[in-house]
Order: C-alpha cells, then sequence, then structure tokens
C-alpha cells in the first residue's frame, strides 16, 4: 500500500464525520496518528510494558478481539498465540481496510470526476439554455415586428380598397353620365335627322315671320339709334363706364372699411399704452430704477410718436401703414413683457423668496447682461482696429524719403490738380496781362494817330475855306467831297473806337 | 292664412305680372288676367293652340304666350286687347320663347337649338344668333337688362358671347376653358360672369363684363361636381353647390373659398333648431332646415299637423339614390341667399322640395314641395 494512502485515510479518520456503516465506537478511545510501521519503538519502551501490553489488550477488546492475556492467579500474561492471532487479525482488518480505502478512493475519484463532468455539463447546458432563451426573446421581438408589420399593410390594403371602391364609384357614376349624355344627343340626331327628312320631302316650306298689328314704342320712349361706328364705341365705353364704376364703388367701401380698421388699431394702441403707464408707476417700488428709467423713457417716445403720427393719420401711404402696425407690435411687445415680469414676480412670490429690494427679475437681469456683452463686445472691436491703425502708423517709417512722400499720400492726387490748376490760373493771368498792355499801346497810339489826324482836318480845312471863293461850282463840289469826306472821317473816326 | 277660390289652369302657368298688379292663367288655349286684389277678370285672350308657356314683360303691359308644337308666339296686350302680335317661325320648330328685359323684344330658340332669333316689337328688326348650346342654363340676362351672356358651342368648344341688349350688337365673344359649358350667370351689379362646367368635371370660370377670366375655381377632381349656383345679392358671395353634399361659398375679392358648409345626415350642432312636421297621415316628410326659429303652424285642408322640436342629435332620414342612374338625386340641388344678404338656405339630397325662395323683406322663406306648401319666419332675439 502507498503511503499517501495511509495519510489520505488518516486525514479522514481525523477530519470527516463517521460513516454510518462503521461498527465500532470510538468515544471513549482517543484516536492516535496512524502512522507506518518504520520501526518505531516510541510507543513501547522497556519501562511501560506492562502500561502498553494493558493498553493494547484493552483497544483489541475494544475492537473486538479476544483478550490476549490470560489471567494466572491475579497476574496478567501475554498469550503469545492470541496475541499474534489477534495481531494477524488486525494484519487483516488492515488489509481490507486499505482495499476499502482503495476502493473508495477509486470512487471517490469517480464521483469527483462524474461531479466534473456533471458540472462542465451543467455549464454547458446553462450557456444554452441562455442562447436559446435569447433566441426566443428575438424570435419574439421578430415575431412582434412581423405581427405590427403586418396590422399595418392590412390597414393599408383597407386604404387601397377603399380608394378602389371610391375611384370605382367615381367611374361608375361618369360612365352613368356619359352614357345618359350619349344618349341623349342619340334622340337629338335622330330627331334631327327625322326632321331633316322631313324638310326635304316636304314641299310647301312654311314661312318665318310676323304679323304685327302695329309697332310699338320703346320702353324708355327714346327712339332707336342707327347703327354706327359710334354705337360700337359707346356700348364698349358704357361697358367700361360700368365696370369703373363698380370698381370704384368697391374702392370707396375698401377705403371706409381701411379707415375702420385703422381707427380700431389707433384705439388699441392707445388703450394699450394707458394699460402699460399706470401700471408701470405702481411696479416702481419693486423694480429697479434702470428698467423704469427705460421703460419711462418708452412712454415717453411712444408718446411723441403718437402725436407726430396723428398728423399721418389720414394719409394711406403705406409708410404711415407701416408706422401703425409697427408700434401696434412694440407696444403689444412691451405688453408681453410686462406680464411675463408680473409672471415671474408671482412665481417668486409663490416659491416663497421675499422680494427684495435690491433683487431684480430674471429677465431684466439677462437684458442688462446682454446689453453689457454687446458693449463689451463693440469697445473690443473699436479698441483692436485702433490698434491696427496705430501698428500700421507705427510700422511705416522704412525710408524716410518713402515717408516724406507717403506722408501726405491720400492728398498727393489733390495736391497734383491743384497744383496744375494753378499752373493754367498762371498762364492765364500772364496771358491778360499781355493783353491789356498790347490794348494800352494800342490805346495810346491810337489817341497820338487821331491827334494827328484832327490837327490835319483842321489845316485842310483852313486851306478849303480859303480857296471857296474862287468858283461855286468848285464850291458846291468841294462842299459835297467836303461833306462827303467829313461823314466818312466822321466814320473812320468813330470805327476805331469800337473794338476798343 | 286664407285661401281664395281655385281657378283652372293647365300646365302650372300661372304668374302675377312684375308690378303686382294683375293675375295672368293659362287654361288650354285661353289666356285669363284677372286682377290681384278683387280676383275679377279683366281680360281673355284666346290663343290659337294650347299655350306651352307664358311670360309677362318687364313692364307689366305685354304677356307672351307661346306654343311650341306650332311654333307659334302670341303677344297680347294689356293696353290695347285689340293689339295682337303673332311670330311664326316656320319649319325651323321652337323650343322656347321668353322676353328681352326691355319687354320689347322675344327671344325665340328654334329646334334643337340651332339658332335664337331675336324679333323685335319696335321695329322690323330681326336678329339671329348661330349655335346657342343646349344646357342647363345657356342664356342670362344681367339685373339691369343692359348686357346677355349666351353660351354657344361650334367646332366642340365652348364659347360665350355677350350682348348688348339695346340693339343686340355683340360686345364680346370669347372661348371658356370648359369641356361642357352647362351654364352661366350673372352677378347682381352685372360685373362679374360665372360660368361652370357640367357636372362630370367641378370647374367654376369667372369672367368680367369685358371678357377676361377673373379667376376659375375647382374643388375637386373626378367626382361630379357642380349641381346648383347663386349669387349673393350684394355679389359679395357666390355659392356653390355640389354633388359631394357641401356647398363652398367664394368672396368676391380673391375668388377664393372662403368657407364651405357640410351637410350631415346626423344634425349635432347645438345652434341647430330642427323641426319635424309631424301628421296623422302615417307617411312622415321631414324638413332639413337650420334656422332660428319658428312662429307658425301650418294646417291643410283637414289635415292636422304640427312643428315638433326633436332633442338633437336628430338623424335625418336619407334616401340612397341609385348610383347607376345618371343626375342622381344627391347633392345641393336648390341654394338660396335671403335678400339682405345675412342667410343662406339649401337642399341636399332627394327631398321633394320643388322650389326655395326667400321672401324680399328677407325673414321668412317658402318652400314648395309635391304636396306641401311651408312657409319659415325667422324672428330674431335682439330686439327682445
Amino acid at each position: 500500500m502507498p503511503e499517501s494512502s495511509f495519510e489520505d485515510i488518516n486525514n479522514i479518520y481525523v477530519s470527516s464525520t463517521m460513516p454510518p456503516s462503521r461498527q465500532y465506537s470510538q468515544s471513549t478511545i482517543p484516536l492516535l496518528p496512524f502512522r507506518h510501521y518504520i520501526g518505531n519503538t516510541e510507543f513501547c519502551t522497556e519501562n511501560n510494558t506492562s502500561e502498553c501490553m494493558l493498553y493494547i489488550s484493552q483497544e483489541l477488546l475494544a475492537l473486538g478481539f479476544p483478550s490476549i492475556f490470560f489471567d494466572l492467579n491475579g497476574l496478567r500474561e501475554l498469550d503469545v498465540i492470541s496475541a499474534l492471532n489477534s495481531m494477524y487479525g488486525l494484519l487483516q482488518m488492515h488489509r481490507r481496510a486499505v482495499g476499502m480505502l482503495a476502493e473508495l478512493e477509486v470512487e471517490q475519484l469517480r464521483v469527483s470526476s462524474d461531479l466534473h463532468c456533471q458540472q462542465l455539463t451543467n455549464s454547458k447546458l446553462k450557456d444554452q439554455l441562455e442562447l436559446s432563451k435569447k433566441e426566443n426573446l428575438r424570435l419574439c421581438e421578430r415575431e412582434r415586428q412581423l405581427e405590427a408589420n403586418t396590422k399595418a399593410l392590412h390597414h393599408c390594403l383597407k386604404n387601397e380598397k377603399e380608394e378602389v371602391q371610391k375611384l370605382q364609384n367615381v367611374i361608375a357614376s361618369r360612365a352613368s353620365q356619359y352614357n345618359h349624355n350619349l344618349k341623349r344627343k342619340e334622340r337629338e340626331f335622330g330627331k334631327l335627322k327625322e326632321r331633316l327628312n322631313q324638310l326635304l320631302t316636304d314641299k310647301k316650306d312654311k314661312k318665318q315671320g310676323m304679323d304685327v298689328l302695329n309697332y310699338v314704342g320703346r320702353s324708355d320712349g327714346k327712339r332707336s339709334q342707327w347703327k354706327t361706328g359710334k354705337t360700337d364705341s359707346r356700348h364698349e365705353s358704357d361697358m367700361y363706364k360700368a365696370l369703373l364704376n363698380e370698381f370704384d364703388k368697391h374702392q370707396r367701401e375698401l377705403m371706409i372699411e381701411n379707415a375702420e380698421l385703422k381707427k380700431v388699431l389707433q384705439q388699441i394702441k392707445q388703450e394699450m399704452v394707458g394699460i402699460l403707464s399706470p401700471k408701470r408707476q405702481s411696479g416702481e417700488t419693486q423694480k429697479e430704477e434702470k428698467p423704469k428709467e427705460f421703460t419711462d423713457q418708452q412712454i415717453a417716445s411712444d408718446e411723441e410718436e403718437e402725436n407726430s403720427f396723428k398728423g399721418t393719420s389720414e394719409m394711406s401711404c403705406e409708410h404711415a401703414r407701416e408706422q401703425l402696425s409697427n408700434s401696434i407690435r412694440q407696444q403689444w411687445r412691451k405688453l408681453k413683457d410686462h406680464m411675463a415680469n408680473l409672471d415671474n414676480k408671482a412665481s417668486l412670490v409663490h416659491l416663497g423668496q421675499g422680494i427684495n429690494e435690491e433683487m431684480i427679475s430674471k429677465e431684466v437681469h439677462q437684458e442688462e447682461m446682454e446689453r453689457l456683452k454687446l458693449e463689451i463686445q463693440q469697445c473690443k472691436d473699436f479698441i483692436h482696429t485702433q490698434q491696427q491703425l496705430l501698428q500700421q502708423q507705427l510700422s511705416t517709417p522704412w525710408d524716410e524719403e518713402t515717408a516724406a512722400v507717403l506722408t501726405d499720400c491720400y492728398m498727393l492726387e489733390e495736391k497734383e490738380r491743384l497744383k496744375e490748376e494753378w499752373k493754367t490760373f498762371e498762364e492765364q493771368k500772364k496771358n491778360f496781362e499781355m493783353e491789356r498792355r498790347t490794348f494800352t499801346e494800342a490805346a495810346i497810339r491810337l489817341g497820338h494817330e487821331r491827334k494827328m489826324f484832327e490837327e490835319d482836318r483842321a489845316t485842310w480845312l483852313k486851306h478849303q475855306f480859303l480857296n471857296m471863293t474862287f468858283t461855286d461850282q468848285m464850291n458846291l463840289k468841294t462842299q459835297n467831297t467836303l461833306s462827303e469826306y467829313a461823314v466818312q472821317e466822321q466814320k473812320h473816326i468813330s470805327s476805331p473806337k469800337t473794338p476798343l | 292664412m286664407n285661401f281664395s277660390e281655385v281657378f283652372k289652369q293647365s300646365n302650372q302657368l300661372c304668374k302675377v305680372s312684375p308690378d303686382g298688379k294683375y293675375l295672368a292663367t293659362c287654361v288650354q288655349y285661353r289666356l285669363v288676367v284677372r286682377d290681384v286684389n278683387t280676383l275679377q277678370i279683366l281680360q281673355l285672350y284666346t290663343c290659337l293652340d294650347q299655350v306651352a308657356s307664358m311670360e309677362w314683360s318687364s313692364d307689366s303691359l305685354f304677356i307672351l304666350c307661346a306654343m311650341y308644337k306650332r311654333g307659334l308666339v302670341q303677344v297680347w296686350s294689356l293696353e290695347q286687347p285689340d293689339w295682337h302680335c303673332k311670330i311664326d317661325e316656320g319649319s325651323i320648330g321652337l323650343v322656347s320663347s321668353r322676353w328681352s328685359p326691355d319687354g320689347r323684344h322675344i327671344l325665340n330658340t328654334t329646334e334643337f337649338h340651332l339658332r335664337v332669333t331675336v324679333w323685335s316689337l319696335c321695329n322690323k328688326s330681326v336678329s339671329y344668333i348661330k349655335y346657342p348650346k343646349a344646357c342647363q342654363k345657356g342664356m342670362d340676362f344681367s339685373a339691369d337688362g343692359r348686357y346677355m351672356a349666351l353660351a354657344e358651342r361650334r367646332d366642340c368648344k365652348d364659347y360665350i358671347s355677350v350682348f348688348v341688349c339695346d340693339d343686340w350688337h355683340l360686345l364680346r365673344h370669347f372661348e371658356t376653358d370648359t369641356q361642357d359649358l352647362a351654364g352661366v350667370e350673372w352677378s347682381p351689379n352685372g360685373c362679374v360672369l360665372a360660368a361652370w362646367d357640367s357636372c362630370l368635371e367641378y370647374k367654376m370660370l369667372l369672367y368680367s363684363l369685358d371678357g377676361r377670366l377673373l379667376s376659375t375655381y375647382s374643388a375637386y377632381e373626378w367626382s361630379l361636381g357642380i349641381k346648383s349656383v347663386a349669387w349673393s345679392p350684394s355679389s359679395q358671395f357666390l355659392a356653390i353647390g355640389s354633388y359631394d353634399e357641401k356647398v363652398r361659398i367664394l368672396n368676391h375679392i380673391t375668388w377664393k373659398k372662403l368657407t364651405e358648409f357640410e351637410h350631415h345626415p346626423t344634425i349635432t350642432n347645438s345652434k341647430a333648431v330642427v323641426f319635424k312636421e309631424v301628421e296623422k297621415r302615417p307617411v312622415i316628410p321631414t324638413e332639413d332646415l337650420s334656422i332660428q326659429q319658428i312662429a307658425m303652424e301650418s294646417s291643410l285642408f283637414d289635415i292636422q299637423s304640427k312643428y315638433e322640436i326633436p332633442p338633437l342629435p336628430v338623424q335625418v332620414p336619407v334616401v340612397k339614390p341609385d348610383p347607376d342612374r345618371a343626375n342622381p338625386k344627391i347633392g345641393i340641388s336648390a341654394i338660396a341667399f335671403s335678400v339682405d344678404n345675412r342667410y343662406l338656405a339649401t337642399k341636399n339630397g332627394g327631398f321633394q322640395v320643388q322650389s326655395l325662395f326667400w321672401h324680399c323683406s328677407g325673414d321668412s322663406v317658402v318652400l314648395l314641395g309635391k304636396d306641401q306648401l311651408c312657409l319659415c319666419y325667422m324672428a330674431t332675439d335682439e330686439e327682445k
């Protein structure tokens, strides 16, 4: 027998509970460790042989073996035969026990392997169960979807059938109508054919005509008029007049309606302003200063607007209309805001928070925030642009020349133009000067010439006067020539004046 | 309500003159004119044949008697009983005859609608208008009597001709975009002409007096379309009754649908009052009216009938018409606006109501059935 098996059985004996098949009780005798015989003499020494023998006999008695001692006058003598028998019995027992142990071991191995197998199968089955449950769920889900699908399709089908039925009804009614019409037309056609036949075969043709005793006057008493081109145009004009009258009437009605609606709108606006202003005053104590001022300003601006608008209310131009509708919308919005504020306050009161005088409502706060943010953004933009410009200014001095050139680059073009104009102006001035000079010289020369001419004339006249006495004819002639010459002279004298 | 004694008449030819003074009835070939107040016979005229149609002229001076079989029209004068006028259409036949609005011209439609002959009583002129259309309402005069609209058909296309009634001058002639023009009607202000297609297509066309197409309206396709049309007296609304049992109202500014009224067989509107006539006879006709109040009871001869107000919802008995027949008895067949533009009366379905008219004061409606006459007064609560 292997060692390990003994130790195992050791363990079993020590740790396990009593097997039910065990016949022998072991409660009174303490268990001793079951050792492999290794020639150990610890148990029995020369000193305690009698105790050992006693002990062993007790044990053997307990195990059911006959006593190994036999009494001889009160002395316990070791019966070797019975001791050997007992030893043999013990050995046999041991062998049996070992065999049983081996069997039990085998049994236990088998059982444990069985258990292991069972566990494996169990886990496998569990897995399978899980899988099949999932599969089941999936199939259930699919089934549900398919059912829903079929229901929807049924519904569609029903609808389609209804549609088809309706269309069939329509087709049937149309068909019956068509048939009816067709039959009517056929009947009429038949009658027509008959009539035609009759007319063609009938010899006496009844003439058509009117036989009246005397013609009656027109209902309006007027005479009828000849049909000329004028009547055609008159008819056209009458027709258009009728249409225009109708349009005018219509437009007038619409204008009246429009005016009424405008009045109503004005009234509404005024009422809204009225509603808003007293309410604002009552809410003064509960609001911050800023919003109150804001609204006061608004009301003031509205009133101004109203006053300015009164003048335009009669006008029906689009601008006035838009103004009115815009102002109404504004008022309405204010009213809504006011109502929202009141609601907020009501809700705050409802929540139990006391309205602190320093507290402002959420919306007002938000509005302020928005406004401030906007301002900040604007300032930032402004600063940014300024910085940019400054940088541009600072970053451009490359050369002094270019800087000098570029300093007034924006005005360059204008400067150039200005220079050119100055040039032309100077030139013109010079020209004028020159011309003036020439003219003055010419005038001086002319003056001189005139003086000279006058002197000559004077001398010539003197001569003539002195020579006048010689002949009359000569005088006449000379007078004529004189007068002519005088005229010519006058002309000469007068003519150079004009260009100057 | 008092009734006079019974007078004989034939062909339902019994008309009061436009000025309300005389009553003319036709008995076979005789024309009898009575005074309306005294019912004394004032005049008696004899025509050449049984009178098929009779009409007063607009100024109540003349009466026209038409005898279609012989193609004759005779005109009688009230002022001069000796005056006679006979118009013979000859072999071309006569299908209908009517006065023009001025009371001095007679328009005869010949057989097969070959032409319309305009005879003048003032002068010898005769005008012919070729190929008028034979349809539900092919000819209409404007309210002031100045213009006449005539539907024509040539080369499988529909046309409308507008004539000036003064001298029958053709003012406008234009084609219409319809499959089969069924009728034309002037608006009361004389500026708009409504033209509608036959029931196979729902199409309403609106033309201005000068022939321009103002608008087209079509509520739906394929199903049977327009059955009846009525203008409101102020020309602001046009009511179109169709085979789908709905009345649609168009407004005169945009010519788009303003509203539509349905005619459910079950009346559940809490504002509606339903009057059900209960008679001792086993036949119980029911009238479907949604009006505000009633103030009368009607009793005809010995049959006691009274109106009771059943609680809502009320189920109106509907007889399903035979769908295989043409012109089925479903849909709105009669529409009438009250004179003050406030109320609209409509008749839906196959009820035996021959005619539906408002009184000119605008507060009562007359319904004429096959066997019954029903007067409905409406009293407004506002005065109380």
